[in-house]
C-alpha cells in the first residue's frame, strides 16, 4: 500500500449527497478477477454518455462535458469533495480501487458510510470527516486552481487562504497510511493471541469448532 | 495469555459502564482477541461465507504472499451474483461472468473450501443459503464481502459486510481490526396489521431515521412488532439495516431462533444442541442496559411501503403521494429530490398508487425466501399479470427454497399468472446477469435498493413487499395490497 504523509491538490467538487457505491463504479465492473485498472471506470454512468462495458477502451467514448469531472480545470486533481453519506451501498472494494487508480488520494466528506470508509484505509486513500459546515465553505470556495494541503501526521488541512481545518483520525488507521503498513501481517505478529483466543473458545463454546 | 484488558471495549462508551450489556456488548465483548489504547480491537470471526465477485483478488493475494488459510471450516463459499437464472444446462454464457464464477471453483478447491456450486440444490443467494444450512448461528461473528451480511443478525449474531482486503484479512488470520461501533435500539411496538410485513417495516423505519441514520451504529431491533416476526421476516429486517447506514442489525435470540435452527446441516446436534441452546438463549441485551440511541415506531401506524426515488430512503405509504421537492426548504436536499424525481421521471405529488410498472422482480436476499414465495404467490393465485407488465421474475433465494415453493405447487400459481419461474441467484437485484431493467423500464421489486442504474442501466426501480410487488403485477401498477381484490 502507498502510505500517505502531505497532500497538495486540487479539489474536485462532487456536489451530491449520498454517493453510493454503485456510481462510483457500476456492477459490470464487479466481474473483473482483477484489481487494478478500474480508474476509467470511475463514475462511469455520470461521466460518459453511453454505457460502460469491462475492458472497454475508454479514450473514444462520448463523454458527459456537464460532469465535473470531465472538466479540465479539475484534470489530475487527487483530492475529492464530497457531500453526506458518501460511499453508501454496497461493500465493493472496488468503489476505492476505482477512485485510487483514478488518482484520488484523499475524499472530503461530512460523513461516509461505514465500509466505504473502512475500505478507503486499506488503499492508501484518505477519508476526511469534517463537520456539514466547514464542507459547505469548501464548497463555496473550490473552483479552477484552487489547491488543498493536506497533513496527515499533523492531522490538518490548509486552504490557499492560509486557514487550518483540524481533523480526527484514529491512531492506528493513521500510523498504517502514514507508513504504508501490510494489515495482515501486522495481525500476524499476534498468531499466538488468536490460537489462545481459539482454545479459550473451544472450551466455551465447542459446537463452534466442530 | 492474559485476558483483554478489563473496560476494553466499553472505553468508548463510558455510560454503560455501570449498566447492563446490549446483546451487540455481549457478542463483541466474546469476540475481543486483543485491543489497542484506541480502542482498535483485534477481533475473532467464526464464519466467512465467500461469493464470486469480492473474493477472487483475496485469494490472489494469498497465492502472492504465499500465506495459508487460517481455518478452512470456517469458510462456506457460494457462487450467486452471476448465475444465470434460466437455462442453466447451457452453462454462463458471458465469458467475464463465467470466469469469476470459475475463479471461485478453482480457489475453493486449491484451498478446500466447501462450495455450492451451480446445479447443486444448496445453491443460492449466499444470505440465504447460510441461515438455512444452519452455517449461520447465535453468538457467532459473521462477514462476507457483501455489505447485506447484516441479514445474518436476525439470528442474535454480530455479521457484517467487508471489502476485499478484509477478506484476505480474514482467510489468512480469521481475525480483522475493527473498532466498536455505538449502540442503537430501533423498538417496533404495535401489531402491523394485515398486508404489512417485515419489508414494510424495514422501509418504514428507514424512511424515519434515513440512509445514514444508523451510521457507526449496530442496530438491535426490538419490541413486539419484531418478536413477532419469523425468522424470515427478521432476516428481511436486518438485511435492510445497511440501507440505514448501520453495518449490522440485530435481533435478541428467543425460541422462534432455536426451532428455526433446530436439524439444520451445519447446526450442532444432541448434547452439544443442549449445551449451545442454553447459551443461545442469553444472547439478549439486558434490562438495565443503556442505548446511545433509541428510536421507536408504531407498527399498528405502518402501511404498506413503496420507495418513489433513488435511495431507500425516499418511501413513501402505498396511499400516499410522490413528494414536492419545492417543499423542502433545504437546497442541497431539495436538489437532490429533483434528481430522484427526474431519473425515476416522476411529477411531483403523483398519487402512488397512479404509478404504473413496466416488470415486476420477486426475489434477493431480501425477500426470496418460502415466506416470501407464499405471501406473492397468495396474491398472484387465480390471476393474471397485466397488459402493460412485460416480465415478472420469480428468482427464489435457494436451491432448497425453490423445491419447497415446488412441493407446495407456487412454481404451478405463478406461472399460471404469467410469472417466469427461475433458478436461484442474485439475478435482477443487481443485474450483474441477463436479467435487468431496460432504459426507463420501471420496476416493481422485493430487493433493497433502488440507487440509479441498479437493476439496470437507466432502469428505475420501486422497493416494496413481495404481496406488494405481486399486486403491482397483476394490476399494472402499484395498489394497496390490504384493499386488494
Ligand atoms: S441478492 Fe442482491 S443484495 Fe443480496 S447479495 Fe445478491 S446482489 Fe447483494
Amino acid at each position: 500500500m502507498k502510505p500517505f504523509t502531505r497532500l497538495t491538490s486540487r479539489v474536485v467538487p462532487l456536489d451530491r449527497a449520498n454517493v453510493d457505491t454503485d456510481a462510483i463504479i457500476p456492477k459490470q465492473f464487479l466481474k473483473s478477477i482483477r484489481r487494478a485498472g478500474f480508474g476509467p471506470y470511475l463514475f462511469d454512468e455520470w461521466r460518459y454518455l453511453d454505457r460502460g462495458e469491462p475492458d472497454m477502451d475508454c479514450t473514444n467514448r462520448p463523454i458527459n462535458s456537464a460532469f465535473i469531472l470531465n472538466q479540465p480545470c479539475y484534470f489530475r486533481a487527487q483530492i475529492l469533495l464530497a457531500r453526506e453519506n458518501f460511499g453508501c451501498g454496497s461493500s465493493r472494494e472496488h468503489a476505492p480501487w476505482a477512485l485510487e487508480d483514478y488518482g484520488f488520494r484523499a475524499i472530503i466528506a461530512p460523513s461516509f458510510a461505514d465500509i466505504f470508509y473502512n475500505n478507503c484505509f486499506k488503499n492508501g486513500l484518505l477519508p476526511i470527516v469534517l463537520d456539514a459546515a466547514d464542507v459547505n465553505a469548501l464548497f463555496l470556495q473550490t473552483g479552477p486552481g484552487f489547491q488543498l494541503t493536506i497533513d496527515l501526521a499533523t492531522q490538518t488541512i490548509t486552504t490557499p487562504y492560509g486557514a487550518t481545518l483540524h481533523f480526527e483520525v484514529d491512531a492506528t488507521r493513521k500510523h498504517r497510511l502514514l507508513h504504508g503498513l501490510d494489515d495482515i501481517g501486522l495481525t500476524l505478529q499476534h498468531a499466538d493471541e488468536i490460537r489462545a483466543y481459539e482454545a479459550r473458545r473451544a472450551v466455551e463454546a465447542p459446537w463452534l469448532f466442530a | 495469555m492474559e485476558p483483554p484488558e478489563a473496560g476494553c471495549s466499553l472505553s468508548l462508551i463510558a455510560c454503560s459502564c455501570m449498566s447492563g450489556k446490549t446483546l451487540y456488548d455481549k457478542l463483541w465483548d466474546a469476540h475481543v482477541v486483543r485491543c489497542e489504547p484506541d480502542g482498535s480491537t483485534l477481533l475473532y470471526i467464526d464464519r466467512q461465507l465467500l461469493h464470486e465477485v469480492t473474493s477472487p483478488q483475496a485469494f490472489e493475494g494469498l497465492r502472492l504472499s504465499h500465506r495459508p488459510l487460517w481455518r478452512v471450516k470456517a469458510c462456506l463459499a457460494v457462487a450467486d451474483h452471476n448465475v444465470p437464472t434460466a437455462d442453466l444446462e447451457h452453462g454462463i454464457s458471458d465469458p467475464v461472468s463465467r470466469l469469476q464464477v470459475e475463479t471461485l471453483d478453482g480457489n475453493c478447491a486449491e484451498f478446500g473450501i466447501t462450495e455450492f456450486k451451480m446445479g447443486d440444490p444448496r445453491q443460492g443467494v449466499v444470505h440465504v443459503i447460510g441461515p438455512e444450512q444452519g452455517a449461520t448461528l447465535p453468538g457467532m461473528t459473521i462477514v462476507c464481502g457483501d455489505s447485506h451480511t447484516s441479514t445474518h443478525g436476525a439470528f442474535g449474531a454480530l455479521a457484517f459486510g467487508i471489502g476485499t482486503s478484509e477478506v484476505e484479512h480474514v482467510l489468512a488470520t480469521q481475525c480483522l481490526v475493527q473498532k466498536k461501533a455505538r449502540n442503537m435500539q430501533v423498538r417496533i411496538d404495535g401489531q402491523p396489521g394485515p398486508g404489512v410485513t417485515a419489508k414494510d417495516l424495514a422501509l418504514a423505519v428507514i424512511g424515519h431515521i434515513g440512509t445514514a441514520g444508523g451510521t457507526g451504529h449496530t442496530i438491535e431491533f426490538a419490541g413486539a412488532a419484531i418478536r413477532a416476526l419469523s425468522m424470515e421476516g427478521r432476516m428481511t429486517v436486518c438485511n435492510m439495516a445497511i440501507e440505514a447506514g448501520a453495518r449490522a442489525g440485530l435481533i435478541a435470540v428467543d425460541q422462534t431462533t432455536v426451532d428455526y435452527l433446530k436439524g439444520r446441516t451445519y447446526a450442532p446436534q444432541g448434547e452439544m444442541w443442549e449445551r449451545a441452546v442454553a447459551a443461545w438463549m442469553t444472547l439478549r441485551s439486558d434490562d438495565d442496559a443503556v442505548f446511545d440511541q433509541v428510536v421507536t415506531l408504531d407498527g399498528a401506524a405502518i402501511p404498506p411501503q413503496v420507495t418513489w426515488g433513488t435511495s431507500p430512503e425516499m418511501v413513501v405509504p402505498v396511499d400516499g403521494r410522490v413528494p414536492d421537492p419545492e417543499a423542502q426548504a433545504d437546497a442541497v436536499k431539495r436538489e437532490s429530490l429533483w434528481r430522484a424525481l427526474r431519473y425515476m421521471d416522476l411529477k411531483p405529488s403523483t398519487p402512488i398508487t397512479a404509478i404504473a410498472v413496466d416488470k415486476v422482480f420477486i426475489g434477493s436476499c431480501t425477500n426470496a425466501r418460502i415466506e416470501d414465495l407464499r405471501a406473492a404467490a397468495q396474491v398472484a393465485r387465480g390471476r393474471k399479470l397485466a397488459a402493460n407488465v412485460r416480465q415478472a421474475l420469480v428468482v427464489p433465494g435457494s436451491g432448497l427454497v425453490k423445491r419447497q415453493a415446488e412441493s407446495e405447487g407456487l412454481d404451478v400459481i405463478f406461472r399460471e399468472a404469467g410469472f417466469e419461474w427461475r433458478e436461484p441467484g442474485c439475478s435482477m437485484c443487481l443485474a450483474m446477469n441477463a436479467d435487468r431493467l431496460e432504459p426507463g423500464e420501471r420496476c416493481a421489486s422485493t430487493s433493497n435498493r433502488n440507487f440509479e442504474g441498479r437493476q439496470g442501466y437507466g432502469g428505475r426501480t420501486h422497493l416494496v413487499s413481495p404481496a406488494m410487488a405481486a399486486a403491482a403485477a397483476v394490476a399494472g401498477h402499484f395498489v394497496d395490497v390490504r384493499t386488494f381484490s
